[in-house]
């Protein structure tokens, strides 16, 4: 099989070090891999071409990248599957929301500060029992799920939240202090929850689903960020802008049938929070000059009282 | 350059193992890996690993036995009865520190079986068991605050004076080197996989932590045992667990018969490692394999076995080999997997060389002998990791710095420009393919002294190849190209003295089997085979096997 890639390097040894992509062309099996691919380039093509590899089985985390524009392990990746109907190169780039350091390798330090500022260690209280704590196995069978993170940050290259603000913890920190927050041998929630309500922490997510799509272990981490909040919630952290954010979002929908976008941060931050309301001045002068200042006043919405059933229904239930 | 008392390198479960505990007994100790710790390749390890627990009417007389058995009797009595011993505490505390381990119906750790042992007391998490481990391991040694120094490489250890003295280290994203010093080296660097071709080791096994003692004057021990996993799969060498097997899966040849009933019919699939990948080849030879492979089958266990614990091994069969393995059987093969032998070291760790530690799979204590149980390696880098780093934590106590300067990086940097001024010589791809091809053609399944003797002529070759090898890459920054080299530089000395031990061992014992000499000779080789390096080549050296309480028998399955 005719194999042709595109690759974006950076050879930081160079005066001004600017990137330039390069294309590859040869020969491989039917079944390889996109790793297969770039391991026969720097093996016997060009020695120079750096990048993060070693299990070669979707288990040791270290190649993700963008492949065709997408955050994905090379070695979880198929030629075949990758190659664009046209028959032009498959597109190879570092892993993004990160600094390339040279060629496909990126800058894994500000991913594994994150991942240590959720203090990612169980903290049982109390004496520990002489033998196993004794647990059910679905309790350990649904943090396996989230275990299974092999932390390569595919969800952080291609989340779009951190795009726009590197101070998130990102999806897999988030995950991983899921994971303790879960489990039932672990003491500190009201801490964890506590330091996860702060900027920056699981308020910040902004549901757009990239972490979920692009992770190769299904760890689902969004979803993980949204149990977070429901436990934060439960353990009484409700004056949060998050949360209020949360029931004032809820509130609205469940009262007018619609969200009531100027109103929403007013409810979220309080009407006397000027220092908060300020900042989003800017914001509404650049939509009121864009045309796209939210009504004043919504119609009323024809199915509201059906969606209000729906809230109580769901109430009830809980 | 640094200090610390102890310098741990390598960060996969033996090497955090250790340095937790050295950082325990008080001291200052650091980790040096050449990947960032989470990456190390104990992630692979599937299935899970072995204790006899007494609340669970275990014995570790029992599991002693079981691997005794399995290691062909070349296993140190001693060091496996304080191995299974200690193997319940440590996989308590690794349940204490959060390792999410399934359970029974009462909440208790679950166990399932796995091959050479008469019962079940493999205890895992789904078929992840190892990185499950490994990522409890990391939290704990950044709970610790113990420094790691990610992406570094070592080049080679000091010795001064005798005594092992700390490491020539290279920073690989700006290519500096530094002399770390230390009181007390624990090496830990992992396996050799790469030295064959293929494997199912990681592209990072490759043999350092070997080849980097022995270079300063600690025997290796055992090198001719390395390990065939019976099932890898077809073409990429990817590990099957052998959880499957041990859930229940069959092996099948071409007529769709379990031919394990014919060589092991007590233990059918669950033989040892060695017997049931001996028995796939002799299938294949004879033409009852189905495209150079036997069958695996899984679809006899059901919906819930798999999700529930082979979830890992649905998706490589998928990804890796496109089987379903709800429908179809998957196509696998004996492939090499680990190394039994490696650096010696008595069971607190320490090698012949002076304030050198080591455990793992680098290490050769010697639990395994002739052939590993399934899901010891774990329980071996957990218990042997711990014990070094208490003992060098402890020896490091009465001992001061030697006057080593920054000087000691001298030699590696000259060796390092001599590289990258080669001309035209090969890449080291191309040498890693000849020498991994010869290795697997000769050194696999089955050897004769012909082969070997080829094996180790090639090897040599290019040894010889190596001095003139080219580093396409000149630059400082990340230079992989010349990792990569370096690295074939640790394989060659690593091939060779595997291919020298093999010559050596005129039996058949393990996974050593010879079919020229197909018969186990206790009289004369109930012994281990050391090879130490002089300027004039591998040199041979002997040292008994201990036993305890039991006596080499006849090993059926």
């Amino acid at each position: 099989m005719e194999v042709k890639l595109s690759v974006k390097r950076l050879n930081p040894d160079t005066d001004r070090p600017v990137a330039f992509y390069q294309e590859y062309q040869f020969e491989l099996d039917e079944s390889a891999t996109v790793l297969d691919g770039l391991i026969k380039v720097r093996e016997e093509i060009d020695g120079t071409l750096a990048l993060r590899c070693s299990c070669r089985s979707a288990i040791c985390g270290s190649c993700a990248m963008r492949i065709n524009g997408r955050a994905a392990l090379a070695c979880k990746t198929k030629i075949v599957d990758a190659t664009p109907a046209n028959g032009a190169p498959i597109l190879v780039e570092p892993a993004g929301n990160a600094e390339v350091i040279k060629d496909l390798v990126v800058d894994f330090q500000p991913f594994w500060d994150k991942v240590r500022a959720v203090k990612p260690w169980l903290q049982p209280e109390g004496p520990e029992p002489e033998r196993e704590y004794v647990v059910s196995n679905e309790s350990m069978l649904h943090l396996a799920g989230v275990m299974s993170c092999i932390m390569c940050g595919a969800c952080v290259s291609d989340c779009t939240v951190l795009e726009v603000d590197e101070n998130f913890l990102g999806p897999a920190a988030l995950a991983k202090a899921y994971r303790f927050a879960a489990d039932p041998r672990d003491d500190a929630d009201a801490s964890r929850l506590g330091a996860l309500n702060e900027y920056g922490g699981m308020w910040d997510c902004t549901r757009c689903m990239q972490c979920v799509e692009v992770c190769p272990k299904d760890v689902d981490p969004m979803s993980r960020i949204m149990a977070l909040r429901d436990k934060a919630m439960e353990a009484g952290y409700t004056k949060t802008y998050g949360a209020r954010h949360a029931e004032a979002f809820a509130g609205s929908v469940k009262r007018t049938g619609r969200i009531d976008e100027l109103r929403l941060p007013i409810w979220t931050f309080g009407i006397f929070n000027i220092k908060e309301l300020l900042k989003l001045v800017p914001v509404g002068i650049r939509a009121q000059l864009a045309g796209k200042r939210p009504p004043l006043f919504h119609k009323k919405n024809p199915g509201q009282s059906n969606i209000r059933r729906i809230f109580e229904r769901f109430d009830k239930k809980r | 350059m640094f200090d610390h008392d102890v310098l741990v390198i390598g960060a996969g479960l033996a090497g955090m193992r250790a340095a937790l505990s050295a950082a325990d007994n008080g001291a200052d100790v650091a980790v040096v890996t050449k990947v960032h710790p989470v990456r190390s390749h104990s992630n692979a390890a599937q299935g899970g690993i072995n204790a006899a627990l007494t609340d669970q009417g275990d014995d570790w007389r029992d599991h002693a036995y079981d691997t005794i058995k399995g290691s062909d009797y070349l296993g140190d009595q001693d060091a496996i009865e304080i191995m299974c011993r200690e193997a319940g505490r440590e996989v308590i505390a690794m349940e204490h520190m959060g390792v999410i381990f399934n359970r029974d119906d009462s909440g208790h750790l679950g166990t399932r079986a796995f091959g050479g042992q008469l019962r079940e007391r493999t205890f895992f998490v789904a078929d992840f068991t190892g990185q499950a481990l490994l990522h409890v391991l990391y939290e704990q040694v950044l709970a610790a605050g113990v420094r790691v120094y990610e992406e570094w490489f070592v080049l080679s250890l000091i010795v001064d004076d005798g005594e092992c003295s700390g490491a020539v280290v290279m920073e690989v994203r700006s290519g500096e080197i530094h002399v770390i010093r230390a009181k007390a080296v624990i090496m830990a660097a992992g396996g050799l996989g790469r030295v064959f071709e293929p494997s199912t080791n990681a592209l990072i096994c490759t043999g350092d932590g070997m080849a980097l003692a022995y270079r300063a004057g600690a025997p290796l021990m055992d090198m001719e045992m390395v390990q065939y996993h019976p099932t890898t799969l077809k073409g990429s060498g990817v590990l099957i667990t052998e959880g499957a097997r041990g859930e229940g899966a069959h092996l099948l040849n071409s007529e769709g018969e379990r031919f394990m009933e014919r060589y092991a019919p007590n233990m059918m699939e669950l033989a040892s490692r060695d017997v049931v990948s001996r028995s796939e080849q002799t299938e294949i030879n004879e033409g009852r394999g189905i495209d150079g492979c036997v069958m695996l089958d899984c679809r006899h266990l059901g919906d819930q076995v798999i999700r529930e614990k082979l979830t890992q091994i649905l998706d490589i069969a998928s990804d890796f080999a496109n089987v379903d393995i709800f429908k179809e059987p998957i196509p696998v093969q004996p492939g090499m997997h680990y190394q039994m032998g490696g650096i010696k070291a008595n069971v607190d760790g320490e090698t012949s060389l002076s304030g050198l530690y080591a455990a793992g799979e680098t290490a050769c204590v010697s639990v395994h002998g002739g052939n590993r149980l399934g899901a010891n390696s774990l329980l071996d880098t957990l218990v042997f990791g711990r014990r070094s780093g208490e003992h060098a934590s402890e020896m490091a106590k009465g001992r001061s710095h030697r006057p080593v300067n920054d000087a000691a990086a001298d030699g590696d940097r000259d060796f390092i420009q001599r590289l990258l001024n080669n001309g035209d010589g090969d890449m080291f791809g191309k040498l890693r393919h000849d020498m991994g091809g010869t290795m697997d053609q000769h050194l696999a399944v089955y050897r004769d002294q012909q082969g070997m003797e080829s094996a180790l002529a090639d090897i040599r070759g290019i040894k010889e190849r190596f001095t003139s090898v080219s580093v396409q890459d000149k630059g400082k920054t990340f230079n992989t190209n010349l990792i990569f080299t370096l690295e074939l530089g640790f394989m060659l000395d690593c091939a060779e003295t595997i291919a020298v031990s093999g010559l050596e061992r005129k039996e058949s014992r393990g996974a050593h089997t010879r079919t020229d000499m197909p018969d186990r000779n206790d009289e004369e080789w109930l012994k281990h085979i050391l090879v130490k390096h002089t300027p004039d080549g591998p040199e041979i050296e002997y040292s008994p096997v201990v036993i305890t309480e039991w006596q080499p028998e006849v090993r059926a399955y």
